[in-house]
């Protein structure tokens, strides 16, 4: 593949240095490098994200009936998953083996419910100022505020369905943030009735506004079908969690993979088997670590996780619409599987219109407001895993507890780790596609950043969303000394210094 | 009622039995002032200053301060509210007070006084204090004493009621921390037991009975649907003869 090749330079220090610092709405922890040579031809393209590790530290020595709840801290962006996965792995630690149904049917509409916060802000908020407005477009008015004035109803949608989804996680959390809902055993609350109702009006509103909006990326597309199939294109392996039959579980199941032509890899998987078929690579230059298929081995290994590549792990999805939606995304791949980074935001859209259907059937189940909520207890273990698909992929919680009941030990492995290497390669092959050969100009970069923006890092800071955060590229040359430095500031303005 | 037995707070006209703190006296009678390391089953200690009053115009702890005739208590004014919450903010910045983490969030009175003094940030800079790993040697309560701020409650309830003499502070100054009485150091090794009076008296949750947890919903937890301040614990009733 030509654009591995281009994750390390052979002759780095003749090179010019561009570095995308911070990737705009992407929390500033990011950062692109690009070597270019006088030709402004792209020798080597790098992502860095900075992980906090620290964070497994800070779980460590903690009891372990606080973890649930305590390592929501790490994410602001989608606490709930990492609730749950910790729970998950909780239950079996307390000595939990199945849940009641009612604690399982609660579990599941809270982290629909972060799938639809989380897909929503992604979509509406992040994504559709490029969508819309063009990937080149004015950048002082590339972000929300720019689709509010010129596509108000759009806007206006994606607040109320990001609304929809924070009060199903209250509604069972008992907060939109940082709520406590899920606990070893079970849940700590029934759904009241009065919020059964409540959700229950709004959710077929949601479903359809969602229908609408994949529909208008369908249009998109439309327009310019060779784009959007082909940009950041890379054919990669796939990973995600599918039940026993096959159908897409985004809160239990066992792990499957495929390779970039759609053939299973391994299926099966129990989630607490996931050291057997992954492993994890460090690589001197990046502080993340590089998760791989362990049997495929580091180098082609890699994999997707997350929508694109859950709608094409699995054989269906158990919702009626979802699963029409996600045909007619796949018959744009003709019966190949689709690599094309911008189809991560069909596959969102398609992933939302599943995870409303599912709240919409689980508030229409007649026990959905039952009480049993906590299981019969059986034996305390030692050692567990959780994992969960979280709404930018696969998420992975390991703990070892003592007997005094402190953890002990603590992996985690974040969705945006497990697509590291796909958003390295995307962005490799956006820089060969559109970057190379030509002078780098803001839109330009910006055709790294829609690249990475489509996997959804789990460093997207909705917060700041509506401000541009400053972007600094920087043309250095062999001896360190800065050729020309292009500034965006947070007005969105840009400024160019060029050394006398 | 005569004028012999009362004193005023903030206006407000108070009767006391003789041998009654302010606090004690202004706690039956329904008056709020903030406190901490008082408790009404223990002895006054006198130490968090919460409840720092101005009687007759000078500045004393309404919990130590016994209760006279005709006395003048200001309590509820702004410069006082003012100075309670400072001492709030140093109280969260001295301990490891990360609310959204911790299980005690919702039961806490650390956490309900800042609510009720409306403390809205730190204001001062963490000390992220290390006074040693979570001790969860006891198979039925741990001991955090990152979170302890140093009320004695703990150390009251254990000495006077459970009859055991479990806890201790020691040290001085910023190195002041809950010690235990064993040779170990270890909670594991006294003769505590999760039914002792000391294990339910810890205003923080620095002394947690093990596996309890979240069980209790946000909505239900004590301080969810009625402040503080119209939790007031009563003390029990004086006993006749
Ligand atoms: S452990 Fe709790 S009760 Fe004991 S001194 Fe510390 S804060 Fe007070
Ligand atoms: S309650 Fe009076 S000093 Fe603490």
């Amino acid at each position: 593949m030509f654009a591995a090749s281009l994750e390390t330079a052979s002759e780095p220090r003749k090179l010019r240095r561009v570095a995308i610092d911070p990737v705009t709405r992407v929390e500033g922890h990011g950062k692109v490098t690009i070597l270019l040579d006088e030709a402004n031809k792209v020798h080597q393209v790098r992502l860095h994200i900075v992980e906090v590790r620290g964070f497994e530290k800070f779980i460590e020595g903690r009891p372990y009936w606080e973890v649930p709840v305590s390592v929501q801290r790490l994410c602001g962006i989608c606490p709930v998953s990492h609730h749950l996965a910790a729970a998950k792995a909780m239950d079996q630690i307390a000595g939990y083996d199945l849940l009641t149904p009612t604690a399982e049917k609660l579990r599941r509409l809270m982290h629909y419910g972060q799938m639809v916060q989380s897909h929503a802000v992604h979509f509406y908020h992040l994504a559709s100022p490029d969508l819309l407005l063009g990937f080149d477009s004015e950048p002082t008015r590339r972000n929300i505020v720019g689709v509010l004035e010129d596509f108000p109803q759009i806007a206006t949608e994606g607040v109320l369905v990001r609304r929809f989804g924070q009060e199903v996680i209250r509604a069972t959390a008992g907060k939109r943030v940082h709520g406590t809902g899920a606990v070893p055993g079970g849940m700590n609350k029934a759904l009241s009735r009065d919020d059964r109702e409540m959700l229950r009006a709004d959710v077929d509103q949601v479903i359809d506004w969602t229908v609408g909006a994949i529909r208008m990326v369908e249009r998109l597309h439309e327009t310019k079908p060779a784009f959007y199939n082909h940009f950041g294109e890379v054919a990669g392996n796939m990973l995600g969690l599918v039940n026993a039959s096959g159908a897409a579980d985004y809160y239990n199941g066992t792990l499957r993979a495929r390779d970039a032509a759609g053939t299973i890899i391994f299926d099966r998987v129990k989630d607490a088997s996931y050291r057997d078929v992954l492993e994890e690579e460090v690589k001197s230059w990046s502080y993340m670590k590089f998760p791989h298929i362990k049997a495929i081995g580091s180098e082609e290994g890699w994999y997707r996780v997350g929508p694109l590549a859950r709608i094409q792990v699995c054989d269906l999805l158990t919702s009626e619409r979802a699963e029409a939606e996600r045909q007619r995304l796949l018959a744009v791949g003709g019966g190949k599987p689709l690599h094309g980074t911008l189809f991560y935001h069909w596959a969102r859209l398609v992933e939302l219109l599943h995870a409303a259907e599912l709240i919409r059937n689980l508030l229409d189940d007649p026990t959905i407001c039952a009480t049993d909520l906590m299981a019969d207890k059986g034996e305390r273990r030692f050692h567990a895993v959780g994992v969960i698909e979280a709404p930018r992929g696969t998420l992975f919680h390991e703990y070892k507890v003592g007997e005094d009941d402190l953890v002990t030990y603590c992996n985690l492995i974040v969705s945006t780790t497990n697509n590291n290497q796909a958003m390295n390669e995307a962005i490799r092959k956006v820089a060969v596609q559109y970057l190379d050969g030509h002078e780098i100009t803001e839109p330009l970069l910006n055709h790294i950043e829609v690249a990475i923006r489509a996997y959804d890092p789990c460093l997207s800071c909705a917060t700041h969303a509506l401000g541009l955060m400053p972007l600094q590229v920087e043309l250095v040359d062999a001896d360190g000394i800065v050729l020309s430095d292009v500034r965006r500031g947070m007005d969105g303005g840009v400024s160019c210094s060029v050394p006398g | 009622m005569s004028i012999r037995n009362s004193f005023t707070i903030d206006g407000e006209r108070v009767d006391f039995e003789p041998g009654q703190s302010i606090l004690q006296a202004a706690l039956a009678a329904g008056v709020f002032i903030p406190h901490l390391c008082f408790h009404p089953e223990f002895s006054a200690h006198g130490s968090c200053k919460l409840c720092t009053v101005v009687v007759n115009g000078r500045n004393g702890s309404a919990c130590t301060i016994a209760a006279m005739p005709g006395q003048e208590v200001r309590s509820d004014t702004p410069e006082l509210n003012q100075r309670r919450r400072m001492l709030l903010q140093m109280l969260f910045v001295e301990g490891n007070h990360f609310c959204p983490g911790c299980e005690k969030s919702g039961n806490c009175k650390l956490q309900a006084m800042a609510y009720e003094l409306e403390m809205f940030n730190d204001h001062f800079q963490h000390f992220f204090p290390d006074r040693g790993p979570v001790d969860a040697s006891h198979p039925e309560v741990m001991l955090d004493r990152n979170r302890c701020i140093q009320c004695e409650l703990c150390v009251r309830a254990s000495r006077d009621i459970d009859g055991k003499e479990v806890f201790s502070l020691a040290g001085r100054g910023p190195a002041s921390h809950l010690v235990v009485n064993a040779a170990s150091g270890l909670l594991g090794d006294t003769p505590f037991a999760a039914t002792d009076k000391a294990a339910e008296v810890c205003p923080v949750g620095a002394i947690m009975v093990k596996r309890v947890g979240f069980t209790a919903p946000i909505g239900r937890r004590k301080y969810d649907g009625a402040s503080i301040r119209d939790q007031i614990e009563h003390p029990a009733p004086a006993q006749e003869g």
